[in-house]
């Protein structure tokens, strides 16, 4: 095939497909087509993943790209906008998502989206001026900006006398990440929640650029700390893609293996954050426990406790040996026990159950309209799973089995973590059972070809997609996209109809990443 | 003689009390620990925290008032007459006969009126909310509190805790119905007034959650130390009030100096226990919905009323 399977995209232009598995096809539009194409995708019930912009040779004609999702794969189209435009439309009134996505573009390439209304800044919090793009060519070279902090964000406040307002973080009592949350609220019922992201943005996408690929991988293992393995996995593969190799089947399984440990110890570190936001101290320190033996097995045998450089372009950094093979099923069969037991004792726990039923409540009419995918989204009926939709190795054999919920409220997320728990460890043991032989790693070569790839996987909190474009062995660009970036805007709506107090269960149930998101 | 005895006896109490309350706190946290296979701090790590906290900086807001300063002195104060009050070790010290059951119940709520106020004085939202909370929660408690010590009072025929713990001396293995009712509705109001789960978390590090906790997050230094104390003052002196009116085994009635050392033992040994249940309580249970808090404060009313009732239903 050589465009996506559909009428109103193959028409669009010169369709190029640089991955198989998942299909990922590539085109370059024309302003005209621009927003025709957005609407195609959504006519076919497909969403808008993300959205970044990247500068020309000394900044004479920008790239727009967005990725989405069709009926048939992934499409990532680019459109080009001259310097002199400086601008192009919006996508916003499709996809909500892509609001805060054209805002973000604006504060780092300067390209304003027409029509998205929203014209505050999103990561660019005064810490560096007004006119100064970093992404762009010689903005920065050598230059410090002053920090003035951020005081004159303009928020969106409901204006009446008796409504206050709670402004809560960026620091918070506890030991989180950054972010602010704007609330307006009537005694304890949340008229509006707004929050504002972006304290940590640290220039990743500019540290990328003008790295070899090898040390790009290992900054891409750290961009957001809970995901390590989904970047390093989806970086990786879009390195590979780039260099058309293929790495070892048990690289593959070895990377999936990776994948699932790391979807267990979030979900398990999840349900017992829920359990402390719940004043639930048993429920914590059970699930606690798990966990921190995952990890501990993670260090000993694998080498990091979070899988961190496990994955390298070209395959995996470690082996397994039958005997820690042995080690980790033995391990997974003790959990699965536990686990289940604990899962059992708690759904009979009513004070636990009137905690999480009902609250946070996202219908799935809803998700779909938001564009929800990921964990999030299958609790509230949205069935995407890259693994299951379009497997890649070693997916396609394993028989990945979607775990869905149409409640949509923190219980069903609460639920679901269960489930794919189980199912993480039933992929694990499969995966490590049917272990193929051989090598563990293939060679990029260091003189890696010019040329523009993709990776994507179903990390833990949904998918994780790299865009990668090498120039001369060189990063040229590279965008590192988490789901948070959709999944944000979805927390303000779900706490619509509950009350303050309950704002952190709610917010802990979706568990978003502030360092994905903010770069 | 006597009355100087008598002086002797409560200065004991107060000072026994004072010193042991962040006992009380370290037990709590160490059998919470256990329950929940962690490591504790030790037992005697509140006292390292009021070290800790006394030779720390105190901040004050910069748009704060008097309140704000005055308030942690009068909570403590508060504690320390309360404690003078209530027979913890020994029955009819001089202070005694200041104040009865009402009396120490408006004490408390003298505490609380201050920290609510100064909870406001800063005009943060968290103060504001956890001021808002705390009202409406008490609101519901004191009723509660009120009518079982209000049971108590109609058996003793008095209103003084002394006549109460006398009588209930004198009288040791009869049951009465209506005290038991009374015990249950007490049980609920120490829940609620301390701040326990599942009415609040005193462990929380959610802003947006908190009662107690929200009204302090202002608090530095020797301010702050003086809040965490008089917490753990308040606690001690719950159990121990339910202690008087429900468990009154061992409290001294003669002034003498073993009975005085034997009654500060078995103070320690009650609340060893009382201590358990409290942290089974605070592992098993989840915090409740904010909303469902008063109905959990209701329900301890409930119970003082059918204390009441039954009283006079069963004329004991």
């Amino acid at each position: 095939m050589t465009a996506p399977d559909s009428e109103a995209l193959s028409s669009m232009g010169q369709w190029q497909q640089i991955l198989t598995a998942p299909p990922v096809w590539r085109v370059k539009v024309q302003a005209a087509s621009w927003t025709s194409a957005a609407l195609a995708l959504r006519d076919q019930g497909g969403r808008l993943l993300g959205l970044w912009g990247e500068a020309g040779h000394e900044n004479a004609f920008f790239y727009i790209h967005a990725l989405g999702l069709g009926s048939t794969g992934y499409v990532w189209i680019t459109l080009t906008v001259q310097s002199g435009e400086g601008q192009f439309p919006s996508l916003a009134d499709i996809f909500p998502a892509a609001s805060r996505m054209e805002r973000a573009l604006y504060d780092l390439t300067g390209i304003r989206a027409t029509g998205n209304a929203d014209t505050r800044p999103w990561l660019r919090h005064q810490c560096w001026p007004a006119g100064i793009f970093p992404l762009r060519e010689g903005q920065l070279d050598g230059r410090s900006f002053g920090v003035d902090g951020d005081a004159d964000y303009p928020f969106q406040l409901i204006d009446s006398v008796d409504v206050h307002q709670i402004p809560v973080g960026p620091v918070h009592a506890g030991t989180i990440e950054p972010g602010h949350f704007r609330f307006s609220c009537i005694g304890e019922q949340i008229l509006r929640l707004e929050e504002r992201l972006g304290y940590t943005h640290k220039g990743v996408e500019r540290l990328f650029q003008d790295r070899d690929v090898f040390a790009g991988a290992r900054l891409a293992g750290r961009i957001s700390g809970d995901t390590t393995v989904g970047y390093a996995w989806a970086y990786s593969m879009a390195v590979e893609s780039i260099a058309r190799c293929e790495i070892p089947p048990r690289a593959a399984a070895l990377r999936a293996v990776c994948l699932e440990r790391e979807r267990m110890a979030n979900h398990l570190g999840d349900l017992a954050a829920l359990g402390n936001d719940a004043g639930f101290a048993f429920c914590q320190s059970q699930f606690l426990f798990i966990r921190e033996s995952l990890l501990r097995e993670n260090q000993e045998i694998f080498g990091h406790r979070y899988l961190m450089d496990c994955i390298i372009p070209g395959g995996v950094a470690f082996d397994l040996n039958s005997a820690q093979i042995a080690a980790i099923q033995r391990n997974s069969e003790s959990w699965q026990r536990t686990v289940q037991r604990l899962d059992l004792l708690l759904q009979e726990h009513s004070g636990l159950r009137d905690r999480l039923v009902g609250t946070g409540k996202i219908v799935p009419p809803r998700a779909a309209a938001l564009g929800m995918a990921g964990l999030a989204g299958r609790a509230s009926g949205q069935a995407w799973d890259l693994r299951v939709q379009f497997p890649h190795t070693p997916y396609q054999n394993l028989d990945v089995s979607i775990q869905l919920s149409q409640e949509g409220d923190v219980a069903a997320r609460w639920q679901l973590r269960f489930r794919e728990f189980y199912e993480s460890l039933r992929l694990q043991t499969r995966l490590l059972m049917e272990l193929p032989e051989g090598a563990v790693s293939t060679t990029i070569p260091e003189s890696i070809p010019d040329g523009e790839g993709l990776g994507i996987v179903e990390a833990w909190r949904g998918e994780v997609f790299v865009a990668l474009s090498v120039e001369n062995a060189r990063i040229k660009r590279c965008h590192p996209h988490d789901p948070s970036w959709t999944l944000w805007p979805v927390l303000e709506e779900a706490v619509l109809n509950d009350i303050v107090a309950d704002f952190p269960l709610i917010n802990k149930s979706f568990n978003l990443s502030y360092s994905g998101h903010d770069l | 003689m006597t009355s100087l005895i008598g002086w002797r006896d409560q200065c004991f109490q107060i000072l026994f009390v004072v010193a042991a309350a962040p006992l009380l706190a370290g037990w709590l946290q160490t059998v919470r620990a256990l329950l929940q296979n962690r490591r504790s701090a030790g037992i005697l790590q509140p006292y390292r925290d009021l070290f800790r906290l006394f030779h720390k900086e105190t901040l004050i807001p910069e748009q704060s008032s008097w309140l704000f300063q005055f308030s942690p002195y009068v909570m403590f104060g508060a504690k320390i007459m309360a404690v003078a009050i209530v027979p913890i070790i020994a029955n009819g010290l001089p202070l005694a006969s200041a104040a009865d059951v009402i009396a120490l119940v408006g004490l408390l709520a003298v505490a609380r009126i201050f920290q609510v106020l100064a909870a406001m004085d800063t005009g943060t939202a968290f103060g504001s909310y956890g001021a808002h909370r705390e009202m409406l929660i008490s609101a519901l408690a004191e009723p509660a509190l009120l009518a079982a010590l209000f049971t108590a009072s109609l058996l003793a025929r008095s209103t003084s805790l002394v006549q109460i713990v006398h009588l209930s001396q004198i009288q040791l293995f009869s049951i009465h119905p209506s005290m038991v009712f009374a015990a249950i509705a007490f049980g609920f109001v120490l829940l609620v007034e301390n701040a326990r789960i599942p009415v609040d978390n005193p462990a929380t590090h959610l802003e947006l959650t908190m009662i107690h906790e929200a009204m302090v997050l202002e608090y530095s230094g020797r301010h702050l130390a003086l809040l965490e104390w008089a917490a753990q003052l308040k606690l001690f002196l719950y159990m121990t009030i339910g202690f008087a009116l429900f468990l009154p085994w061992g409290i001294a009635a003669k002034p003498s100096l073993t009975s005085l050392v034997i009654a500060a033992g078995l103070v320690l040994v009650k609340l060893f226990f009382a201590v358990v249940v409290l942290a089974l309580i605070e592992t098993l249970l989840a915090k409740k919905r904010l909303f469902r808090v008063p109905e959990f404060a209701i329900t301890g009313f409930l119970f003082g009323v059918i204390g009441l009732l039954s009283h006079f239903m069963l004329g004991s």
